[in-house]
C-alpha cells in the first residue's frame, strides 16, 4: 500500500465527514483485535465448532475426468453454516461489533447470504439486526427473506434506485451515518472505505490459508491454478490473498457476462468498467459517459453489483491476477454439470469460476492443480434457476 | 473569495439549496433567479448522482427526477453561465466526486470556473482524498467548501482549520439531508469546538425545514443552508404557475428569519 487505505491508486475513503470518525474508531479496534490473541482464540473457535471449518478441499474425480486436464479440487464453502463463505466475514465482524459494545448491527445483501449470514452472527451474539435488501432481490430470493425473518432480523426492502444490491448499500450507509452511535455496519464483500476491503480480507484469508494447509497436505505442493468468481470479490480474495506472493500461483478472477458483455446487461466490472468511485472507495465500476452507475445485471444476485473491491483492481492493473467473465448461459451450464456429476448443487455465484474451470481444465496438463473456490450452495438459486430454464424452453 | 468573506461580514446568510434539473434545467434557472431575488446570499445548486449517500429521501428523488431528464453536469455548467451577470448571489456547485471524475477533474474545475461558479462542494471528498482538488480550486480562487460533523474529532477540525476555504459546512446532525431531528442537542459547544480552530464562517445544515429552525441556526452560525425544504417545494408544485410564487414566498421568509 501506498497511503493509507490505499492498494495503488485504489481504496480510500470517499464518504462524508460524518463517517470518518466512525472509520477511524472501527480501523483502531480491528487493529487491536486481530492482533488480539482472546479474540483470535475466540474466532477460531465460532469458526470451528459453530460453522464447522475447516471446509474440505475436494479432489472431484468427475469433473477431472470431465474436463479432461488439470485435477480439478473444490474448495468447499458451501459447507459451512449457512451454506456460503459469508458466515466467515459475518462472525468476525460480529465479534468485533460486539467487543465495541454495539447493541445492532445493519447489513445490505443482494442474493441474501450475507443478509442470513449477518443475522445468524446477530442472533448468535444477541444483537438487534437491520438487513437492508432491495425490493427486485427480495423476490428473486425469497428463501433468504425468510430465513432472515426467522432468524430474528428486520429484512428493510429498499425502493430506492435500481432496487439492487448497489442501492441496499446505500440505504446501510445512511442508516449508519444516522446511528454510528449504537449500531455497527457489517460490509458483506470486500469493498466499501478502509478498514473495510482490508478487514473482510483478513476474515475471509482462512479460505486460502486453509487450501495452502491442505492442498501441502494432499499433494505436497502448492496449487497452479486459483479460480473464483468476483462480484464484490471477497470469496476470491479470501482465497486468493495468502497465494499473492507465490508466483508460481496463477490466479483467476471471473465476473459475471450476464446476457454477454456485448450486451450492456452484465456484471462484469473489472472487464468492462472504469475507474471510479462507488461506495466509499476508488475502483472500477460500471458507469455511463456521465458518472451515473449503471445498475449490474447477473442472473445470479450475489454477482449483481456494479463496484469490486479496491484490492482486485489494484492485482488486475499489476497483473498479478487475470479477471475473466462468463456468461448466465455457461453458469447454469456448469450448475447443472456440477449437481449432475458430484451431487453437489452449486450456488450460482460460484458456477461461475465453475465454467471457467470448464474452459481452463483442459488447456492444463494432467499434473497441473487447480482449485476452485465453491463459495456456496446453490439451494437459494432454484427459483432463478426454474425462471431462466422456462425462459429458454419458452 | 473575498467576494464570500464580503457576505459573511454584512450580517447572516441564508444559503438555499435546489437541484439542477429538478424538474428541468429551464425551470432550475427560473427558480435560481427566484431565490436570489427572495434575498437568498449564496445559492448551492445540486448535481443530480445516481447513488447519493449523503442524502435523505427528498434531494434523492430530485436527483432521479433530475437524471430520467437527461440532466449531465455539461448541461448543468450551460445553465449556470446562461445565468451571469444577472444573480446577485454566488453559485456554488454541489455534487458527488464520481462524475466530476468522471467529467475529468481539472477540466471540470475550469468549466466551472468559466460558467461563474464561486466554489463546489463534494461532500464524499474529504479533504486528505485528493489534495490536488483542494489545492487547483483555491489557484482558481474558488472555494472548495469542507464538511464537518458533531462527531468531528479535535485533530481533524485542527486540519480542516488549515484546508478550508469560503465557508465551513457544518451538519446540524448525524445523519444525511432532509433529517428533521436536526439541529441536534449541544449545538453550541459543537459549533464552539469548531471555532477553535476554523477561522472562517460557519455555516449549519441539515434538517433546517423553515423559518424557525432557521432563526435558530442563524442565533449560533454565520449562515444557514436550506436545502430538503427547498427541493419538496419544487416536488410539489413541479411545473405550474405555483411554483415560483411559493419559492419566493418560503425564500423571503427564511431570509426574514435568518436576518432578525
Amino acid at each position: 500500500m501506498t497511503r493509507k487505505g490505499y492498494f495503488g491508486q485504489f481504496g480510500g475513503r470517499y464518504v462524508p465527514e460524518t463517517l470518518i470518525p466512525v472509520l477511524e474508531d472501527l480501523e483502531e479496534a480491528y487493529l487491536m483485535y486481530s492482533r488480539d490473541r482472546d479474540f483470535n482464540t475466540e474466532l477460531k473457535h465460532l469458526l470451528s465448532k459453530y460453522s464447522g471449518r475447516p471446509t474440505p478441499l475436494y479432489f472431484s474425480e468427475r469433473l477431472t475426468e470431465q474436463f479432461g486436464g488439470a485435477k480439478v479440487y473444490l474448495k468447499r464453502e458451501d459447507l459451512n453454516h449457512t451454506g456460503a463463505h459469508k458466515i466467515n466475514n459475518a462472525l468476525g465482524q460480529a465479534l468485533l461489533a460486539s467487543k465495541m459494545g454495539k447493541k445492532r448491527i445493519i447489513a445490505e445483501t443482494g442474493a441474501g447470504q450475507h443478509g442470513v449470514a449477518s443475522a445468524t452472527a446477530a442472533a448468535k451474539f444477541g444483537l438487534e439486526c437491520h438487513v437492508f435488501m432491495g425490493v427486485e432481490d427480495m423476490e428473486r430470493q425469497a428463501l433468504n427473506v425468510e430465513k432472515m425473518r426467522i432468524l430474528g432480523a428486520e429484512v428493510i426492502p429498499v425502493t430506492s434506485g435500481s432496487q439492487t444490491l448497489k442501492d441496499a448499500t446505500n440505504e446501510a450507509i445512511r442508516d449508519w451515518v444516522t446511528n454510528a452511535d449504537t449500531t455497527y455496519y457489517i460490509i458483506g464483500s470486500a469493498v466499501g472505505p478502509h478498514p473495510y476491503p482490508s478487514m473482510v480480507r483478513g476474515f475471509q484469508r482462512v479460505i486460502g490459508d486453509e487450501v495452502r494447509e491442505q492442498i501441502l497436505e494432499m499433494e505436497g505442493r502448492l496449487p497452479d491454478h486459483l479460480l473464483a468468481c468476483v462480484g464484490g470479490g471477497s470469496n476470491a480474495i479470501g482465497i486468493f490473498y495468502p497465494f499473492i506472493e507465490e508466483e508460481q500461483v496463477k490466479m483467476t478472477g471471473v465476473e459475471a457476462a450476464g446476457k454477454g458483455v456485448e450486451t450492456g446487461e452484465h456484471a462484469a466490472t473489472l472487464t468492462a468498467g472504469s475507474l471510479g468511485v462507488l461506495h466509499g472507495s476508488r475502483s472500477y465500476l460500471l458507469q455511463d459517459d456521465y458518472g451515473q452507475v449503471i445498475p449490474a445485471y447477473s442472473l445470479s444476485a450475489g454477482l449483481d453489483y456494479p463496484g469490486v473491491g479496491p484490492q482486485h483492481s489494484y492485482l488486475m492493473e499489476t497483473g498479478r491476477i487475470e479477471y475473466v467473465s462468463v456468461t448466465d448461459e455457461e453458469a447454469v451450464e456448469a450448475f447443472f454439470l456440477l449437481s449432475r456429476l458430484e451431487g453437489i448443487i452449486p450456488a450460482l455465484e460460484s458456477s461461475h469460476a465453475l465454467a471457467h474451470a470448464a474452459k481452463l481444465a483442459p488447456s492444463l496438463s494432467a499434473d497441473s492443480l487447480l482449485v476452485v473456490n465453491l463459495s456456496g450452495r446453490g439451494d437459494k438459486d432454484m427459483y432463478s434457476i426454474n425462471s431462466f430454464m422456462e425462459r429458454r424452453e419458452g | 473569495m473575498e467576494k464570500i468573506q464580503q457576505i459573511f461580514d454584512s450580517g447572516k446568510v441564508l444559503i438555499t439549496f435546489v437541484t439542477a434539473g429538478d424538474p428541468d434545467l429551464d425551470t432550475t434557472a427560473r427558480i435560481i433567479h427566484a431565490i436570489d431575488e427572495a434575498g437568498a446570499d449564496i445559492i448551492e445548486v445540486g448535481m443530480p448522482f445516481s447513488d447519493p449517500q449523503a442524502d435523505g429521501p427528498v434531494i434523492q428523488a430530485a436527483g432521479q427526477r433530475a437524471l430520467k431528464k437527461g440532466t449531465d453536469p455539461g448541461g448543468i455548467l450551460s445553465m449556470i453561465s446562461g445565468l451571469k451577470g444577472s444573480i446577485k448571489a454566488p453559485l456554488f456547485l454541489m455534487g458527488y466526486y464520481n462524475p466530476v471524475m468522471c467529467y475529468g477533474r481539472d477540466k471540470f474545475i475550469d468549466d466551472a470556473f468559466e460558467a461563474g461558479v464561486s466554489g463546489l462542494i463534494i461532500p464524499d471528498l474529504p479533504f486528505d482524498e485528493d489534495e490536488e482538488f483542494y489545492q487547483k480550486l483555491k489557484e482558481k480562487g474558488m472555494a472548495g467548501i469542507l464538511m464537518v460533523a458533531p462527531n468531528s474529532r479535535e485533530e481533524r477540525l485542527e486540519e480542516i482549520g488549515k484546508n478550508c476555504s469560503g465557508f465551513v459546512y457544518c451538519v446540524s446532525l448525524l445523519g444525511i439531508t432532509g433529517d428533521n431531528r436536526g439541529p441536534a442537542a449541544g449545538i453550541e459547544d459543537y459549533l464552539g469546538r469548531v471555532r477553535k480552530y476554523v477561522k472562517i464562517p460557519l455555516a449549519l445544515g441539515f434538517g433546517i425545514d423553515g423559518p424557525e429552525k432557521a432563526a435558530q441556526a442563524a442565533a449560533v452560525a454565520d449562515g444557514v443552508v436550506v436545502g430538503s425544504a427547498l427541493v419538496k417545494i419544487v416536488e410539489k408544485f413541479g411545473n405550474t404557475d405555483r411554483l415560483i410564487p411559493e419559492i419566493s414566498s418560503f425564500v423571503t421568509g427564511l431570509k426574514k428569519a435568518v436576518s432578525e
